[in-house]
């Protein structure tokens, strides 16, 4: 038995059926024409447009993150940190993979972010943005409640926040970052390159909503930064800063810089400006604070100027510690050259003692313009001292060409030329041991680089013995003396050019010196800008801060006395000091 | 003894079957359960539903394909009424869903009596030519007409301009088997391309966009283009050989709309690329084929009118689909027919298919 009978009652076949040929033939043409045209858009989309929309499609849901380097480790010469980067998260979103958030949520957010609503909205408005900062450097665990709000399209990245544990103290050295990483100021900026290593890449799917798919496609790792050691000794620093602060602030002065190098290798030990400003939080941050004034300003370097003329005369064997000039006023042209405390004749030991601007001229004046030009460009006035810093002052020497013999005189003295504390400390280091103009380093050197020899060790020691005398009885700057150590120095006070005249009360006070002299370490230079606590000699403003900070770093670092048997200081105060007027 | 009861039962389930179309509908079916898996995100739960919903329609498709066709066309008139009614019910008392009344709410459950016409309309037309098979003058065209505007429009007014094309069109084909003449179908077509931009004007501003999106869909890459855009990227980042079965990143990563049931072509032209949409294109012009064969082999009018509309129709389905996920079609509603999740359009393809296979044993 068949389950289904054949159809015993069927219809006749219809005679009336027009369903011909001709119609069949159509119906098939139709279809085949049909299905080639989907076919035939198959092949364009799969094959000629397959590139391009393959593009188009991982444009949608591959994101590449960035994976922030460790900016490097600043440290100072013993590894004493001085600056470090912490992590922090930045929340960033995606308008373009969001949907539109909801005001409960964007509340919690706006809260949670301590931003307005509006703001945010603001911020999330433009639809087509694949990438906006809503807020940056907060902490992780207030990122970790912002994503856990769990809005598409937003999410956190890691970042580093820059910490300066010295603040102001190294401020002006140091520098500082940007809020995107980048050094802005200082060593930061001057090292940058080595500092901040490579950012990273992580390539991550990410789905329709904005949730990040975990899936990693690629990644590429950051390389952190390197970490630099600076030749800054972190003790010396926060020594020079605390004196130099004391000083600006004793004598009422306007700002202040010191120089702490090393006299051996030409490392700068310290470095340090007044005013300064913190650099963990710089809210208030004007120019006059970021001025890194030891590097970047120059000034008229007055009487510690002269030790420069009287070595190149002894250099050039025109004179002997001991050969005695005459020191009355004599006039060039129109102009009178005079000393304060004028004496009708000095040896050259007392012209320096006493900072006589006569002896001083006259000895440079033994020499035709070119030489004396050739003198002071080889000790790296008017060119910068290539430290490396952002902004360095190359100081100004005019071509010696057009120097009138007046202008050659007051060059002698520090008049005419300018120089920034900088330079002038790194001049000094040719009247140590060997005579040799170093190099400066802000980093830590192995051994000193290859100086220049400009000068006889012969000379170099007899120009400290010369020195060593400033700070003696009868010197100019007595208060810059050191227990237990010889000190070699100058003083300096310069007035100030106010408009392209010289300025009746403002001054600059120098000192720079060098201990022990007999073999020297150490040289430090301290400038205190526009004194105006009553004195503002360069001995009695600068000097004390000078002895001081020498006092302090040779016993950080432990140097011998060379003067073991002079330990009382001289009496400053009552004796009529000597002062000088350059 | 055992061996021949298994093989009589055997034999009563396959008797009414077609073997070619049989084999045909189980390779798209397979192939459907791997683009699912891969849709649904490698879950089970869809795929269990369909196995289910499919099972029931292969019931439902047995049961039609037992009966003879002329059983069934005693039948057209009344579900056609039937239909009809219900379609007023949803014009009346329908449930809005999305700012289009479709649905028509049972207490147990949704029914869209528009799906029902998709298979009424033809059935009633074919009795119409079969009852009149000797008598036909040119208003029985009109009639004809009459009858499948009725519905039509009904359905055009909910708004579902893409059902209302499908039923309309199914309607059209029983004309063109019945023999409408060729000057009549002429001054039809240009009749419609008149009326273009009137039914332009007529249009919803939904149905504009869609056809505005389709000429230019990065005119709102981010609205109405949306669809377009992320399917068109879809099949296209599937070049010649797909990305593999379960590598759409389109799909995994969620950039593709209605992933399991309109868009599913996206998802299969991603993963198995050119060569994949010639198979499946290739399958479904084999069950058009056969479905022509019937219909050229019908004995009667209402077989062959039958047989031609739903295979048409079925066509239709297919190339609608296709051709809107690929971005040469509007978008409208249409599944992509044994492949798109969603019970109510497949158990209205197996009732099809049933038809064609009873039309089919009419012959012998």
């Amino acid at each position: 038995m068949r389950a289904y009978s054949l159809n015993q009652r069927t219809p006749p076949a219809s005679p009336a059926l027009r369903m011909t040929p001709g119609r069949v033939k159509c119906v098939l043409l139709v279809l085949g024409v049909l299905f080639l045209a989907l076919i035939g858009r198959a092949v364009y989309l799969q094959v000629v447009q397959q590139d391009f929309l393959l593009n188009q499609g991982e444009a949608r849901f591959r994101r590449a993150l960035v994976l922030e380097a460790n900016r490097g480790v600043i440290t100072d010469r013993n590894g004493e940190p001085l600056a470090l980067s912490s992590p922090v998260q930045t929340i960033w979103a995606s308008p373009a993979d969001m949907e539109p958030v909801p005001p409960a949520k964007l509340r919690e957010l706006a809260r949670l972010l301590e931003m307005s609503p509006a703001d945010i909205a603001a911020k999330l408005s433009d639809r087509k943005r694949e990438f906006v900062y809503l807020k940056r450097q907060i902490s992780p665990e207030l990122a970790e409640r912002v994503v856990g709000l769990g809005i598409p399209g937003i999410a956190k990245q890691q970042e580093y926040r820059r910490f300066y544990p010295a603040g102001e103290v190294t401020a002006h050295l140091i520098g500082f970052t940007g809020v995107d990483g980048k050094g802005q100021e200082g060593v930061e900026l001057a090292r940058e390159k080595m500092l901040a290593g490579k950012n990273g890449r992580r390539v991550v799917l990410k789905d329709r909503r904005g949730h990040i798919i975990e899936d990693v496609a690629a990644i590429e790792s950051p390389k952190n930064g390197q970490t630099l050691t600076l030749s800054i000794d972190h003790r010396i620093q926060y020594l020079a800063y605390r004196e130099l602060k004391a000083a600006v602030e004793e004598n009422k002065a306007k700002a202040g810089s010191v120089i702490v190098l090393d006299g051996r290798s030409g490392e700068v030990l310290a470095m340090a400006n007044v005013p300064s400003y913190n650099p963990n939080n710089r809210k208030e941050l004007d120019l006059e604070r970021r001025r890194n004034r030891a590097v970047i300003d120059q000034f008229e370097p007055g009487s510690t100027m002269k030790p420069f003329p009287v070595a190149m005369a002894i250099e050039a064997r025109k004179v002997t510690p001991h050969t005695w000039m005459d020191t009355r006023p004599y006039m060039i042209g129109p102009a009178t050259v005079r000393d304060t405390h004028s004496q009708p004749s000095m040896d050259v030991t007392t012209i320096i003692q006493k900072s006589s601007n006569v002896g001083a001229s006259k000895m440079a004046l033994m020499f035709p313009p070119e030489t004396m030009w050739q003198f002071y460009d080889a000790v790296g006035f008017g060119r910068g001292p290539q430290s490396g810093f952002p902004g360095e002052a190359s100081g100004r020497l005019r071509n010696w060409k057009s120097w009138r013999p007046i202008e050659q005189a007051t060059m002698s003295f520090g008049y005419g030329v300018s120089v920034s504390l900088l330079q002038l400390a790194r001049a000094y280091t040719i009247f140590t041991d060997d005579g040799q103009l170093l190099p400066v380093s802000f980093t830590r050197l192995n051994g000193a680089m290859p100086g220049k020899q400009l000068i006889r060790p012969e000379t170099a020691r007899q120009m400290r013995e010369m020195m060593m005398t400033v700070t003696q009885a009868g010197g100019t700057a007595t208060r810059a003396q050191v227990l237990g150590f010889n000190v070699a120095g100058k003083s300096g006070t310069a007035r100030k050019l106010v408009n392209g005249s010289y300025a009746a009360n403002k001054h600059v006070g120098l000192f720079v010196g060098l201990a022990p002299a007999t073999r020297p370490r150490l040289i430090v230079a301290v400038m205190v800008d526009e004194p105006t606590g009553g004195s503002y000699y360069g001995g009695t403003v600068a000097g004390p801060a000078f002895a001081n900070i020498m006092a302090g770093s040779l016993r950080i670092l432990g140097v011998e006395p060379d003067a073991p048997s002079n330990n009382t200081l001289l009496p400053v105060s009552d004796m009529p000091e000597v002062r000088e007027e350059t | 003894m055992q061996a021949s009861l298994v093989k009589r039962l055997w034999y009563l389930i396959k008797e009414p079957l077609d073997g070619w179309l049989m084999l045909l509908l189980g390779l798209i079916f397979v192939l459907s359960l791997f683009v699912l898996y891969s849709a649904s995100d490698q879950t089970f739960q869809k795929i269990d539903n369909k196995l289910v919903y499919t099972v029931l329609s292969l019931v439902v498709m047995w049961l039609v394909a037992s009966t003879r066709p002329h059983t069934l066309m005693n039948f057209a008139p009344p579900i056609y009424a039937l239909g009809l009614l219900l379609l007023l019910a949803v014009h009346f008392a329908g449930v809005t869903v999305n700012g289009s009344t479709r649905w028509l709410e049972l207490g147990v459950t949704r029914i869209q009596p528009s799906e029902i016409m998709k298979i009424a309309l033809p059935m009633m037309l074919a009795w119409f030519f079969q009852r009149f098979e000797l008598s036909l003058r040119w208003w029985h065209y009109l009639i004809a007409c009459a009858l499948i505007a009725a519905p039509g429009l009904l359905v055009l007014k909910q708004p579902d301009l893409g059902t209302a094309t499908l039923i309309m069109a199914a309607g059209f084909f029983v004309l063109f088997f019945a023999g409408l003449s060729w000057k009549v179908i002429l001054a039809g077509l240009v009749a419609f391309a008149a009326s273009l931009p009137i039914v332009w004007n007529m249009l919803h501003d939904y149905q504009r966009k869609r056809v505005l999106t389709l000429i230019d869909p990065m005119q709102d890459p981010l609205g109405d283009g949306y669809h377009i855009i992320q399917s068109m990227i879809a099949i296209g980042s599937g070049g010649p050989w797909g990305k593999g079965w379960l590598n759409g990143t389109q799909t995994h990563l969620d950039y593709i709309p209605e992933r399991t049931t309109d868009f599913i072509f996206a998802v299969y032209s991603e993963e198995f690329g050119l060569v994949g949409n010639i198979v499946l294109v290739l399958l479904y012009l084999l069950i058009i084929s056969r479905g022509l064969v019937i219909t050229a082999r019908a004995p009667t009018l209402y077989g062959r009118l039958m047989a031609g509309a739903l295979t048409l129709s079925f066509f239709v389905y297919a190339f609608v689909n296709m051709g809107m996920v690929a971005g040469i079609l509007p978008v409208v509603g249409v599944p992509l027919p044994f492949v798109s999740y969603g019970g109510t359009a497949t158990v209205t393809l197996f009732i099809g298919m049933g038809m064609l296979m009873s039309i089919a044993h009419q012959r012998r």
